[in-house]
């Protein structure tokens, strides 16, 4: 700010309090009880009664505060205050208070490995929380997701379930990229395609589309679904046999996938969160896989 | 054209101050059935039925507006009309002009009515209407200031009236606000982007916003209760000196309070300070204005005992009184770290939207009625006295829901366990303002249901035989 514009704030700021001011104690005086001012509009008179002592007193107790507030914290163009006060450092203040407290205990946890984290139900917990207010928007507070947010509890991974992956899709973000073949397939081989994605799944399908959507999916699909359809967590492509879909299994969606492509977006948090707090959240997902389906899960 | 029966003042222009009348009742049951619609979304979200034009984000500007300026302005219109003329006692300056006033107004209405719930929007609160529509309330506004300062200026008073000072101010004061806060850059019909960039698009928005209430919601609505109250009460103002006091605090200090909307953001230290101690001094300037229409009353209390019109205009200020001492409340830098983002905000807003602007309005209108259409009276008290606990209770209803969620929100999002994890998550704070919200519709939904009552009575008034004499007609 410049001195020509702190200088404008200033004068109008006081300007404004002092005509306040003069203007309340230069009427405080009226004509006295009962007296009209003579003047007669529709019928209407108007008493000239003095100004209510404690409304006054009142209005000089707001100017009062005014300039006290105006003298101890910035408000008079460039003038900072007396006390020196900013937002900013008051929120730094607080952020510095909040580390130095919890700081050791989040210390504590990064200093243990994701699995061993994820064994001890108070830090689930703090996991559960933070997850709550930094991942439930999109995968729900009870973890399961929704259309296009994959569910994190049914170990079926897209870019791998192992802690070091969690913590990696977590810290880094990932970028799903299913390309769109409606135009270079045309109508027809985007329906067989689709009946062979169908029937890799186990889906009643058309055989003879099926069987004909196989070479389809030779030529276009199988670089990064695989030759048995099972996906790769390298590209995050989805196994597509075992009937858990991300963006729904139905005939139209899978066709659509295949013709339109799909983007997820899991945003990086690395910025956002601390290494400690990612540590945590890392257990609490990986716990979520982990209880009883272990033993027949092909995680990939 | 139903006056003449003084000698002392030509026959005044009442059709313009008829039509206004009706009006504000149509755009009030409209503007508030939205709003009852919109509160129902929030606690049963289907209902929106998956239409885009019937989608909360369209519909909420549709309902701001239309209770707003569609509501709110025609009873401005209303009363500001009419109070010129008697308080002046001079004709209107053009009944031409006055038609454009009204037929420019409705166009007004109409064309927010289409284009909000299309998604047309500027997106700036309570200035969405596209530029041209824009252009359209900027040339009806400068006929309305032509209309009603020309009267002011052929007066047969040696003074101006104080109502027509407050009116004067809200005429003045909404040009300007309007001018610079829609200033933008037009794309396409229905698209432009504001002038102002960044932090100070947020100040300007946030100087316009916070002077729509301070001007069009306050000052416009003192106009009509400096007329009004006094006018029901057959008493005299209780004191000019006051009212000298209270109108150039008011608007002196008003212009200065916006920066309260933008505590602990980018906006620097300075202005949310200067924002915060103006917002505080202007709580006596306000209550000022709740003074003298209460206490015009002393040596006329019975009256509320009979007139149901009275207590209308007597509960609004005390409504006023109560939402303008709360709002320098919620301006304090701490009390705002609560209450921001919270119901409590809505609460507020219509604490002083419900039981003021709306109640004062409704007290005017049931004023206003029987002299328009050459009735003795309304056509009946009782429906006006449902009509007055209706209002209340809907009021008190809709606040104290607002009031319980916005608390309870604000210490749901700041409360953290011994670890430092936040104890909540947002949406657990969404699934306990449920009651609230419901209690809200049942609230807006009573105060909607007073509307028609409203309308009906105003329906079977118009009906009635014409009066033979009777006081109010001709005074």
């Amino acid at each position: 700010m410049s001195n020509f514009w702190s200088a404008w704030i200033i004068f109008l700021t006081v300007a404004t309090i002092v005509g306040s001011t003069w203007l309340l104690m230069g009427n405080r005086k009226g004509r006295g009880e009962g007296q009209t001012t003579g003047h007669v509009y529709d019928e209407i008179e108007e008493y000239d009664n003095p100004l209510p002592a404690w409304w006054l007193y009142m209005f000089l107790a707001s100017i009062v505060f005014a300039i006290g507030y105006l003298i101890a914290y910035p408000g008079l163009g460039k003038f900072p205050g007396m006390l020196g006060w900013t937002q900013v450092e008051a929120w730094q203040s607080e952020i510095d208070k909040a580390e130095r407290t919890y700081a050791p205990l989040f210390e504590g946890y990064l200093a243990q490995p994701v699995e061993t984290v994820a064994q001890d139900p108070k830090a689930t917990k703090m996991g559960q929380r933070l997850f709550a207010n930094n991942c439930a928007q999109c995968h729900g507070s009870d973890a399961r997701g929704s259309h296009g947010f994959p569910n994190l509890t049914d170990n079926d991974w897209l870019y791998g379930g192992d802690a070091a992956a969690i913590k990696h899709s977590i810290a880094y973000g990932r970028a799903g990229q299913m390309p769109a073949w409606g135009a270079v397939m045309g109508e027809e081989k985007t329906a067989q395609a689709t009946a062979y994605v169908q029937a890799l799944s186990g889906q009643d399908t058309d055989a003879a589309l099926a069987e004909a959507g196989k070479a389809v999916y030779g030529t276009y699909c199988i670089a990064c679904h695989g030759v048995e359809g099972k996906g790769n967590p390298m590209f995050g492509a989805p196994d597509l046999t075992d009937d858990i879909w991300l963006y729904g299994g139905s005939e139209s969606q899978i066709r659509r996938s295949i013709a339109n492509g799909r983007q997820g977006q899991m945003p990086a948090h690395k910025d956002l969160l601390d290494e400690a707090r990612i540590h945590l959240i890392t257990a609490y997902v990986y716990s979520l896989s982990q209880k009883p389906i272990q033993a027949g899960a092909g995680a990939q | 054209m139903t006056q003449h029966a003084s000698l002392e003042h030509p026959a005044y222009n009442y059709q313009v101050v008829r039509q206004f009348a009706v009006m504000t009742v149509v755009w009030g049951i409209v503007g508030m059935l939205v709003g009852v619609l919109i509160a129902a979304q929030l606690a049963w979200p289907a209902l929106n039925f998956d239409l885009p034009w019937l989608h909360f984000g369209r519909l909420r500007p549709l309902h701001t507006n239309a209770v707003i300026f569609a509501f709110g302005g025609c009873a401005l219109f209303a009363t500001s009309l009419y109070v010129v003329q008697r308080t002046c006692q001079a004709r209107l300056i053009s009944d031409a002009l006055a038609q454009i006033v009204f037929w420019g107004w409705q166009l007004v209405i109409l064309a927010a009515a289409i284009s909000l719930p299309m998604g047309w929007t500027s997106g700036k609160e309570y200035a969405e209407l596209e530029w041209p529509i824009d252009i359209l309330i900027t040339i009806v506004w400068v006929s309305y200031a032509i209309l009603f300062f020309g009267t002011i200026m052929k007066r047969k008073t040696s003074h101006i009236y104080v109502a027509n000072w407050f009116f004067g101010a809200f005429i003045i004061t909404v040009a300007v606000l309007h001018l610079v806060n829609s200033a933008a850059m037009p794309v396409s019909l229905t698209k432009s982007y504001s002038a102002y960039a960044g932090t100070i698009d947020a100040m300007v928005q946030w100087w316009y916003g916070h002077n729509a209430v301070g001007f069009f919601l306050t000052a416009g609505f003192l106009g009509i209760m400096y007329y009004f109250v006094p006018k029901q009460a057959e008493r005299p103002v209780y004191s000019y000196r006051l009212s000298i006091v209270h109108f150039w605090a008011l608007i002196a200090i008003y212009m200065w309070a916006g920066p309260h909307h933008l505590h602990y953001t980018a906006l620097p230290d300075w202005a949310q300070s200067l924002g915060m101690v103006m917002s505080l001094m202007l709580l006596a300037p306000s209550w000022g204005g709740m003074i003298n229409g209460i206490m015009t009353l002393s040596g006329a209390w019975h009256k509320l005992r009979s007139d149901p019109i009275l207590r209308f205009l007597v509960v609004s200020l005390s409504f006023y009184g109560m939402s303008t001492f709360e709002g320098p409340m919620m301006s304090i830098k701490t009390v705002n770290a609560l209450s921001h983002y919270t119901d409590w905000t809505i609460g507020h807003v219509h604490s002083g939207a419900l039981g003021w602007v709306a109640m004062v309005s409704i007290g005017a209108i049931y004023h206003l009625i029987p002299i328009l259409f050459g009735k003795a009276r309304m056509y009946s008290l009782d429906m006006i006295n449902a009509h007055f606990w209706m209002s209340t209770i809907g009021t008190v209803l809709y606040i104290a829901s607002m009031w319980v969620n916005g608390l309870m929100q604000g210490l749901m999002w700041r409360a953290y366990n011994a670890d430092g994890t936040l104890t909540y998550s947002f949406a657990e704070s969404v699934a306990a303002s449920y009651p609230g919200y419901v209690v809200r519709v049942i609230g807006g939904a009573i105060f909607f249901a007073g509307m028609l009552l409203m309308a009906w009575n105003i329906w079977k008034t118009a009906k009635m035989p014409a009066a033979q004499s009777g006081k109010e007609v001709a005074a």
